[in-house]
């Protein structure tokens, strides 16, 4: 995209006729067609319903949205929702890198296999992430562990479908980190932990900020693989996924939305913090 | 003729990479684009060929109106730099692109994609992909592929530049060969001026955006227009004032009539050619003489010279510019 | 040493979080063999969210993968004013809880909404039957064909194309024998990954679809309905049914999966 855009600027607007014939007659023509139909897809089914929510939520003024936020229930799932995505995204900042890490850098029989299966929760329904889970630390659990109906239910839940964000943003920088400048700095006298903390975890930084972001948005918002294993209690277990659940399944779509709106905005703060940060890691380097 | 350009302009944003340029392509002819790098060269090629719209003027194709036509219309063959080969195609499938867009009988397409593939040597390669291919074989392919569709021209951005030296050399003189065969009216982008001397008959020498001269090799080499030809088209030197190809000056150790004292500052032997740096009035400038002419004149860096123009050799006075 | 441990911590957390949870199911599932799997599969429930799954999924996909193909040729072929706008607007479906997806479209294609009420005196249905289940799983799925085809249409560069126009190929000539065969895999790869998000959605098809048992009920809703009435047989092979659905795409995209 970048050198399509540093090929053909667009013309200077407002130029004469014919003299700007190509990109202009580019856009009149299929271009415009096809951006008018993507737009109109996109309009349909993601901008015109989200912005909707949105609308409902401030339907009846800010103190309306303020109390339907702030009601016990709604409340309670916000922070729990907020709190344990936070714990999770840091568990997944640590445990990801590190299974990053032994894919990269290490090796074992059988690595090709674990290497494939770190993408199964990106591919199981969430569902059944739930049920799975339920089965193992549920009631009937084999390990004699149970966590249904718990906080920490809700957590390994929400670990298990985050699990590949950070591993897939890292390891490929890993997989790309230069050997020549650990050897660089082996000849001017690093030993191993030194070159892991001054050499190798700057390099990684901004990637493995960046799953974390990523992990962390998706926690926020997650509702299937909760559902189960949570039993749904209020103010205990219940998230802010399942707490719009019921609040649209009682016919309160207005309170559904003004919770919706929290959520929207939590995760755009998140994505958007990622992206500038993204961007002052690339001007570094 | 083949080709008219009439006063195209052309701007990348507010960049002009094209200023008011006209070129006539004469039938048969193959015509070479020269000048350095952002030149507009391609540019202009790519103009000609419709894959880039000209911002205002005109472009001719066998005396019809082709400005407005989109590249799939004007019937030219194109080879690009990069030779643009697909790559999911055989290289039989390559060739024969242009024909089963054009729904010709599938035992038509057959012959004459064999004899192309004949006359480019590449035969044998007919069911090989283009990934096992080599540059060199690449790049006869391309031209294959382009002459498949009997274009009206024959259009190449840069023919030999992603080639190494060797296979560069082989496939100019096979190009120059290949034209005297098949007389498809050529034009093709360079900024090797050995190359556009070589195997062009027509010289167009473009430089920031702008046609510069046009004339056959030798009339571009030894008429340059102005100083920036001369020194693009060959070596030169400057001495008294004018740039000389250095070697048309006359170097000697007795007085000769016209000629300017020098100092020889430095002797180099390359070969057959000899390199004779002198200082002429406090600036540096080089003769270039036979290895036996040098033998014959014993010079030593240190010895007094006396150096000017040989009779009418071109010279163009830097001051006039 | 270190390097043991790690390596041991790694496969820990993965065995536990991971592999055995899996692999219990599988394990209780078919711990009385192939049969009971096949006849908890075989119920007319069963057998019908298949069918609605199968539907949605497929529409879902038709639509998404068309969409995918075109805005890709669009961002990376075409210029135009916003689209940077355009790119960032394609993965807003990422970050949308799929709960809240379906409260969106209950609140524009809802029996109480404008545009809902308007199609409903059409006679056309959206909440709580199949086109508002599509939607539902369009939303979700929106980006997954675009962010596979991007990259390698970048990649791809335009230069085959312009070669096939100077060819004499028309734009839809050189898509058709140019662009489409050189981002096969790469499209493979975005169809396979959405098809899998298809079948596998819950949260937001829970929500617009009303979860009507043998009506509006896909395979996920399916698990959920079962496990919460104590049928515990059924819900567990239709959930490894899905797990099966999910490893075969797993290795399908390690198949297609472009390699650098």
């Amino acid at each position: 995209m970048t050198t399509d855009t540093a090929l053909r600027p667009a013309p200077a607007p407002g130029s004469t006729p014919g003299a700007g014939a190509r990109p202009r007659s580019r856009l009149s023509g299929g271009t415009a067609t096809g951006l008018g139909a993507a737009v109109l897809y996109l309009s349909l089914i993601v901008l015109i319903p989200l912005a909707l929510v949105v609308w409902r939520s401030a339907d009846h003024g800010p103190g309306y949205f303020w109390r339907a936020v702030t009601t016990p229930d709604a409340w309670a799932a916000l922070t729990l929702t907020i709190g344990a995505s936070v714990i999770v995204a840091l568990i997944n900042l640590v445990m990801g890198t590190l299974i990053a890490w032994v894919l990269v850098r290490d090796r074992f029989p059988g690595k090709a296999v674990v290497d494939t299966v770190i993408d199964l929760p990106f591919a199981l329904p969430t569902i059944v992430a739930g049920l799975v889970l339920l089965a193992l630390y549920g009631p009937e659990s084999p390990l004699g562990i149970n966590l249904a109906y718990s906080r920490a239910g809700v957590m390994l839940a929400l670990l298990f479908v985050t699990l590949p964000f950070v591993v897939r943003t890292v390891q490929p920088v890993l997989l790309e980190l230069d050997a020549d400048m650990e050897q660089a700095a082996a000849s001017l006298g690093a030993g191993p932990f030194q070159i892991f903390r001054r050499i190798i975890l700057p390099n990684l930084v901004p990637a493995m900020l960046s799953g974390t972001a990523l992990a962390f948005t998706r926690s926020i918002a997650e509702f299937g693989s909760t559902v189960l294993i949570s039993g749904n209690l209020p103010f205990k277990t219940q998230v802010a996924a399942v707490n719009i659940f019921s609040q649209i399944e009682g016919d309160n779509t207005t309170g559904a939305a003004a919770i919706s709106t929290v959520l929207l905005v939590v995760a755009l703060v998140a994505l958007i913090s990622l992206d500038l940060l993204q961007r002052w890691g690339n001007r570094r380097g | 003729m083949a080709i008219e350009v009439r006063d195209v302009n052309k701007s990348f944003g507010t960049t002009p990479v094209l200023r008011e340029v006209s070129v006539d392509v004469a039938s048969g002819s193959l015509t070479a684009l020269l000048g350095p790098s952002g030149g507009g060269k391609s540019t202009l090629l790519r103009v000609i060929a419709g894959l880039e719209q000209p911002d205002t003027g005109t472009v001719r194709i066998s005396g019809v109106d082709a400005t407005r036509l989109s590249p799939q219309r004007r019937n030219v063959g194109f080879v690009f730099q990069h030779y643009a080969a697909f790559k999911h195609l055989s290289v039989f499938r390559n060739v024969a692109f242009g024909l089963e867009i054009r729904k010709r009988p599938k035992d038509e397409i057959r012959k004459r994609v064999m004899e192309l593939l004949e006359l480019v040597h590449l035969e044998k390669m007919a069911d090989r992909y283009p990934s096992q291919l080599s540059g060199g074989q690449r790049q006869r392919m391309a031209l294959a592929r382009a002459l498949a569709v009997e274009p009206e021209v024959l259009l190449l951005d840069e023919p030999f530049g992603a080639l190494d030296a060797q296979v560069r050399k082989e496939l100019r003189t096979w190009l120059r060969r290949l034209h005297d065969e098949v007389h498809v009216t050529t034009v093709f982008v360079t900024h090797d001026q050995e190359e556009a001397i070589e195997v062009a008959d027509t010289i167009v020498v473009l430089a920031n955006g702008e046609v510069v001269q046009v004339g056959s090799p030798a009339d571009v080499y030894d008429n340059p227009a102005n100083p920036f030809v001369m020194r693009f088209l060959g070596p030169v030197t400057e001495i008294g004032g004018s740039l000389v190809r250095p070697h048309d000056i006359e170097i000697s150790v007795d007085p000769i009539e016209g000629g300017t004292p020098a100092t020889v500052s430095r002797v180099v032997r390359l070969g057959f050619e000899v390199r004779v740096e002198v200082e002429v009035g406090g600036q540096e400038a080089w003769v270039q003489v036979t290895r036996e002419f040098a033998d014959r004149l014993g010079l030593e860096p240190g010895d007094a010279v006396v150096v000017r123009p040989a009779p009418g050799a071109r010279s163009l006075a830097l001051s006039a510019v | 040493m270190a390097k043991y441990a790690l390596r041991a911590l790694a496969l820990v957390y993965l065995l536990f979080l991971l592999v055995l949870p899996v692999a219990l199911i599988v394990w209780r599932t078919f711990g009385d063999g192939f049969g009971p799997f096949a006849e908890a599969l075989t119920s007319p429930s069963a057998l019908h969210a298949f069918q609605v799954t199968l539907t949605v999924a497929v529409w879902a996909v038709v639509a998404n993968t068309l969409f995918g193909i075109g805005v890709s040729i669009l961002l990376v072929r075409h210029s135009f004013p916003g689209k940077r706008l355009l790119n960032a607007f394609i993965d807003l479906p990422m970050a949308v809880s799929p709960v809240v997806v379906g409260l969106a479209l209950i609140l524009v294609y809802g029996r109480f909404a404008p545009v809902g009420g308007l199609l409903e005196s059409w006679g056309i249905q959206v909440i709580f039957s199949t086109p508002g289940m599509v939607l539902a799983t369009v939303f979700v799925s929106l980006p997954l064909v675009v962010r596979a085809v991007v990259p390698v249409l970048e990649e791809l560069g335009d230069e085959q194309e312009q070669a096939a126009h100077t060819l004499g190929a028309s734009r839809f000539q050189a898509f058709l024998r140019i662009t489409l065969p050189g981002i096969r895999w790469a499209l493979g790869y975005g169809v396979v990954l959405c098809l899998a998000r298809s079948l596998g959605e819950y949260g937001a098809v829970a929500v617009v679809s009303g979860r009507l048992v043998d009506q509006t009920q896909t395979l996920t809703l399916f698990v959920e309905e079962r496990f919460q009435n104590f049928d515990q047989p059924a819900a567990f092979a239709a959930a490894t049914a899905l797990a099966l659905i999910a490893v075969v795409t797993l290795l399908l995209t390690k198949l297609l999966r472009p390699k650098d």
